[in-house]
Formats: C-alpha cells, structure tokens, sequence
C-alpha cells in the first residue's frame, strides 16, 4: 500500500506472542493513519469497561502516511490507550525519529496488549522481533537507559522509554524519546509501565512505496521551499514555541500560580530571548523538519543538559509555579523528562499543592516537612521525584489534580485546573472564549494542540460568545489533529504560513489516491466522534457537566495582570456549549445523534 | 565545488538523507544515502554531518573504473559498472562511500546533486567552491 509501512505489529505480553498483519486497506482509506488507526483500534478493541492499567487495555502506536517520507515535519508518532489519568480516550503525539523508523522497518502500527510478567523491552530490527529483557534497565531514568541502548544497538536504532514515572504507573507518566522528546498526555507512559515495557527499540532499512515518485519528490521540496522562503522561518527556529512567552504574558495568558493570573509579574526572565541567550546551545529538530522548535540547553548552574524547556514546560514549571529562574525550570524539565513524567500535570499538581499550602489545607505535615510556597525551587524538585516515586505527598499528586483534590476536598476541587480529569496545558483562559471552548471540548481533556485557538481570541475580540467563533474552534479541531492523524507536524502550517494545499499535492502522489482537505477534515469529524462516543461508552452518565472548565475561569477574576478583572460569565460558557453541541450536531448534553453517527459512516463501529 | 557542512547548524533532521536517497535510487530511504548525521546526545548535545569533499581517494583506486567525473565535477558511482569489490571504502576519509550488499547491487557517494542543500532549512548544508561561502 503506497505511503504505509504495509503491516500492524501485535505483540501480547501475557503469552509472548508476536504477529504481524497487513494494514487493512478500508481502516486506511476511513482513518488514514496515526491517530486515526489509535481510535479504531482502542474504540474496536479494548472492551467497555476495561480498567486503563490491567490487562485487556492497549497500548496503540502508529506511524501515518507522511512519516519517513520527504515532507516537512514527517515526525509525528502517535500513542493511544485508554488513559489512566481521566478514563478516556487518551492520544499523545511524539516527534523525533521513531515514528520514520517504523515504516522503514514496514510497521504503520505497534499494538501492545496484555501484561508481561517481567520487565521486558521490545527490539524490532525489521523481520527480527523479540521480547528481551529488561531487568537490567528496569528503575533507570530514561536518560540513561537511552544512552545504554544506543550504545550497545547504535545511532540508526531509534529508542521509545519511560522511567521511574511510567513503572509506578504514575497517572500522568510519559514516553520518552530522542533525549527530549515526549508522548506526554494522559499517562500513555503508565500504561506501557504496568505493561512492563521499559522500552522500544526499532530499525528498519525499507524503502516506503510511493505511487508517483517523480511528483512526490517535487512536491516535496516544493513544501520545503516553502518552509525555507517563509519570513518567519529565522525567528521561529531561533526560539521554537518559546516564541510565545511574552506575547502570552502580554496578554494575560501566561498560567501564573496555578492559573490565578495570566501574567506574571517577573515573567521576562522566562521570555524567549533571555532562554536562547542563557541556555540554547542547538537547535534539535524531528525527523524531516526545516523548522526546528526543540532547544537543547545547557544549564551551567546545575551542571546538566536538556532538550527544552519548550512553552509548555516553561508555563506550567515556571511563572505557574512562580519561579522566575530559566535555569531552574530547565532543571526541573530534565528531572521530569528523566523520572518520564509530563511537565504539564506535573506542573499543574505542583501549582495545585502550592495552591493548597499557600491557603492552609495542606500544611508541612502533609508535605513530609516541604515549605511549598510558589516559588520554591528546591521543593518542585523534590516533588517531581516524589511524584514519580509516589512518595508521600507525591502519590496523591501523581494521581492528578482531579481525584486529588476530591480526596483533600475542603473546596480545593474548585482550583483544581482541568476538563476531564486532564490538567490544563500552558494557557490561561481567563475571558478568552475561543480557547476556553477548546480546553472544554478537548477529545483527551484540557490540552491546547487540537485547537489552538488564543491568537484568534485576541484578533476578533477574546470576549466574544459568537457562533463564529465556536465555528472556528470545530474547524481546527476536525483539521489540525489530521497532521496527527498523517503523521507529521502541524507547526509549519501554523507557523510558517505553509499554503495547505502543497501537501494535497504530496499525499496524491505518495498514496495514489487523491484526497482534498475537505474529504481530510471529514475523516478528521469522524475520529472527533468517534472518540466523544469512547467517552460515552466508558463513563456512564457522561453529559455536558464533563465539559466544564475549571470554576476558576467562571468564578475568580485575576487579581493582576492583564486579565485583572476579567472573567467568562457561568451564562456564557454555557452559550458556548450550546452553541459547540449545536454546530457539532450533537444532543443538548453533548452527545452525538444518531444521525451524526450514520452521516460520518460510524454507525457500525459505535454499535 | 564540493558539499561543505556548518555542524552548529544541523538540527539532525535528517531531510538531507532522504532527499539524498530519492536522487541517487528514486526511494525514501536515509539508510541509502550518502551523507551520515550522528547526534552526541545527551553530552555534548551536538550533531556532526560527514559529506563527501570530492577528494577522489576511492575513484583512485576502483579497480573497474566505475567511479567517474560529472558535469558538476563531482565523483559519482556508475552503478552497471561497481562490482561491489569494496576497495573504496576503506580510502573514504569521512566514511561517506557506502557498500551494502542488503540494500543496493552498487557502491554509493555523493554526485553533488543537491538535493540536500534544498531540503536543508537551517542552512547547515551548501555547496560552493570555498568554504567561505556561507549560505
């Protein structure tokens, strides 16, 4: 099949069976690839009720038809599983260079089921698949067990692994890859870890079939001219998504102490610029990518290396937690990326618990003897390897900030910032319509990447509650995850300005098939329901109640900041639900019609 | 002319290695290319790029006389001709001419196509008479 590697990998590691099969020509033409082939085959396969961390969940990561081939951005890897963060559908995409190893070892999907019953790691090398093991690695951060197995396989084997976060099942633990390099959302890594899967390992030397080389290839540096002649091109590889910082502090987006505020008061010393000059000492990109956002930093201070930090981690890990030191939230990523935890729940737990303090709930006592006021760098280390451990504190917080403060209660539920379970990623929603709706929406919980909608809140006016709006979130969420669905990066078509129109071109000609934009956005509408009917199926009684924000965008204005004042009334977020459900085609509590399900030729699947 | 590399440039995006494939064997393929990118990670967290600098050590001692000047100038491997003997290997001072009986039926390098050039967004690859000449 031109554009795929040809063949799904099954490996169970309750018996030790291994198989392959081929990729089946109508899930590709209905769902194309990636994340596309995640929700069939979670949606298909993992039974109703089954529990995220025993053994009938899996673990499903896909390459799509743009990985490995010569197209910007071709990078993208997708994991999916049923989280054991919120109990939903979990997606999490990873760049680097594992998901082009994939189809040159002739795989589009690797579906771990079962659970081993001792620590092993899976080696790929084309024909040659085994279960090893991994005793040896097992308790390592992944750094180090990285650094050990390309060693001993070398450069051209590319490495998936998780750390200490991911073995003790941490809610919120993360996949690692290419030393910085992260499926970070929704505790994919917890699921590989109760799976006792330290690690992938994967070569392959296939060439990937294409319909029309000749095209393909001119198409292809056609997209790379593009990238390359784009006047944004210097700026966006000199700071990558640090780009944003100040733009986000400007505008009271930057989460400040557990998203009390959107701007943060010594926010300039995390801006972008300060970062490059400080701590950047190469631009690090994923496979195929003429517009690197990975920084690779030294910290001279704490004597340590680290790709990052990238927004995210500078949002959630510094001006959330009230520190100001780019050095120090470096630091913080390192620890993170090593024990394999997400920088966002992480953060957003700390910030929860430094919340929590701050008020009197939890006091030292509860804090194995940690002053947790904002700010305190030393102690965000400390926990982060607590959590990890789930350690005292830290193992109510590696449950993440929803069961958390149920637990804790005492009214902390209300500043406890996610939808779904999910922690909020690095922006602050405070009276920015669009975005909200978006976190509300999100088919994983509060995560920006679907729908990145805040620089469209600030051009037409953030207070908006207008279909236009609630129009224009819908329409990135059925198009930007196609790039997760394709296998490749969405940035340079956000960033650089990329006409879209140049990848139709390339995907004609790499699949043989020609597909539009609107036929993708289609496909893209179907895995959007198709993962809202998941949520239905494993959480009874699901409604729009599950679509609510954090009360602290409807209930608490900033007292600071560009947002002072400023807040979404309780009304409105309902009109934007209303208005969301409406244009979705979706009943009044949230749930797709029937009708919608035929229309979108999902009917059978969901029955 | 030659192909000269900026190290401090590369992002180890590899682009470069497919592009190189397409245009010596028509497929996507970095591991049938002729450049190599190897990252040191995590320490000291740079990439180093070797590309063929035309020297002509391995068209020296080709005994089938397959390896052969260009209209660009660059020494290119005339694939009828390899016998896969592997003499030029060896003589590679950057270990960018390849012989892999698995993957291709000739000996590879370089023809200064640049395609890679291209395809590179950071500026890390360029080709010129000098190295002075700095995209």
């Amino acid at each position: 099949m031109n554009g795929y590697g040809g063949k799904i990998l099954r490996v169970n590691l309750t018996t030790g069976k291994i198989a392959k099969e081929p990729t089946p020509v109508e899930v590709a033409r209905d769902f194309i690839g990636g994340r596309g082939f995640g929700a069939y085959y979670l949606f298909k396969e993992v039974p109703q009720g089954a529990d995220p961390l025993g053994p009938l969940n899996k673990l499903i990561i896909s390459s799509g038809p743009m990985s490995g081939l010569m197209i910007p951005g071709a990078g993208k890897c997708d994991f999916t599983t049923k989280s054991p963060l919120t109990g939903g559908y979990a997606s999490a995409s990873m760049g680097g260079h594992f998901t082009a190893e994939m189809k040159y070892a002739g795989l589009d999907s690797i579906i771990l089921e079962g659970i081993s019953s001792k620590p092993v790691y899976l080696f790929i090398d084309i024909e040659k698949i085994e279960l090893r093991d991994a005793s040896e690695y097992w308790g390592q951060g992944t750094i180090e067990v990285e650094k050990q197995l390309k060693e001993k396989f070398g450069e051209e084997f590319q490495i998936a692994v998780i750390g200490p976060g991911g073995e003790n099942a941490v809610s919120y633990a993360c996949i690692n890859h290419d030393f910085g390099r992260q499926a970070g959302r929704g505790g994919v890594g917890a699921v590989m870890g109760i799976k006792k899967v330290k690690a992938i390992v994967i070569h392959g030397t296939n060439s990937i079939p294409v319909a029309d080389t000749k095209t393909y290839r001119q198409a292809g540096k056609a997209l790379y001219k593009a990238c390359k002649d784009a006047s944004f091109l210097a700026e966006w590889t000199r700071y990558g998504t640090t780009v944003v910082t100040s733009w986000c502090d400007e505008v009271g987006a930057l989460p400040t102490r557990n998203f009390s505020a959107g701007s943060f008061e010594d926010g300039k010393n995390l801006y972008g610029p300060v970062m490059r000059e400080k701590i950047v000492i190469t631009d690090k990109g994923c496979f195929g990518c003429p517009s690197p956002c990975g920084k690779y930093s030294r910290s001279k201070k704490y004597d340590s290396y680290v790709e990052g930090p990238e927004y995210e981690t500078i949002g959630l890990l510094g001006s959330n937690l009230g520190i100001s030191d780019i050095e120090a939230v470096a630091q913080a990523n390192l620890l993170a990326d090593d024990a394999g935890i997400d920088t966002i729940s992480a953060g957003n737990a700390i910030g929860w618990a430094m919340e929590c303090y701050e008020k009197g709930i939890l006091t030292r006592e509860d804090t194995d003897g940690l002053d947790l006021h904002f700010g305190n760098i030393e102690a965000t280390f400390e926990l982060l390897g607590k959590i990890s451990r789930k350690e005292g504190l830290g193992a109510l917080l590696a449950e993440g900030v929803k069961k958390a403060s149920q637990k804790i209660g005492k009214g902390t539920e209300k500043f406890a910032i996610h939808v779904k379970g999910m922690e909020q990623s690095g922006y602050a929603t405070h009276n920015a319509t669009a975005m909200l709706l978006a976190y509300m929406t999100c088919d994983v919980g509060a995560h920006h990447n679907r729908s990145w909608a805040i620089t469209y809140d600030i051009q037409v006016g953030r207070d908006l509650v207008v279909p236009e709006k609630v129009a224009r979130v819908i329409w990135l969420q059925n198009f930007r995850p196609m790039f997760d669905v394709l296998g490749g990066c969405r940035l340079q078509w956000v960033e650089l300005g990329i006409d879209r129109e140049l990848y139709i071109t390339a995907l004609d000609a790499i699949t043989g098939i020609h597909r539009s934009w609107d036929d993708y956005e289609k496909v893209g509408e179907r895995i959007w329901n198709l993962t809202r009917m998941f949520w239905v199926r494993e959480n009874a009684g699901f409604d729009r109640s599950w679509d609510m924000p954090s009360p602290r965008f409807y209930e608490e204005a900033p007292e600071s900041g560009a947002t002072k004042g400023q807040i979404t009334k309780i009304e409105d977020v309902h009109r934007l639900l209303d208005m969301y459900y409406e244009q979705r085609g979706w009943s009044n509590e949230g749930l797709p019609t029937s009708d919608r399900l035929v229309e979108l030729n999902l009917a059978e699947l969901v029955a | 002319m030659r192909l000269y590399v900026d190290n401090a440039k590369c992002s180890g995006c590899n682009a470069c290695r497919v592009a190189c494939s397409l245009n010596l064997f028509d497929e996507s393929n970095p591991k049938k290319s002729a450049l190599l990118v190897q990252p040191h990670f995590p320490i000291p967290g740079v990439y180093e790029v070797k590309v063929c600098t035309q020297c002509g050590e391995c068209a020296a001692v080709c005994p089938d006389e397959a390896i052969k000047l260009n209209a660009r100038g660059a020494w290119y491997v005339d694939f009828d001709q390899c016998s896969l003997c592997e003499a030029c290997v060896p003589e590679c001072p950057e270990n960018v001419m390849f012989v892999k009986v698995e993957l291709a039926t000739a000996a590879w390098k370089c023809d200064l196509c640049g395609d890679c050039v291209d395809v590179c967004g950071t500026g890390a690859l360029w080709i010129s008479e000098k190295e002075t000449a700095v995209a």
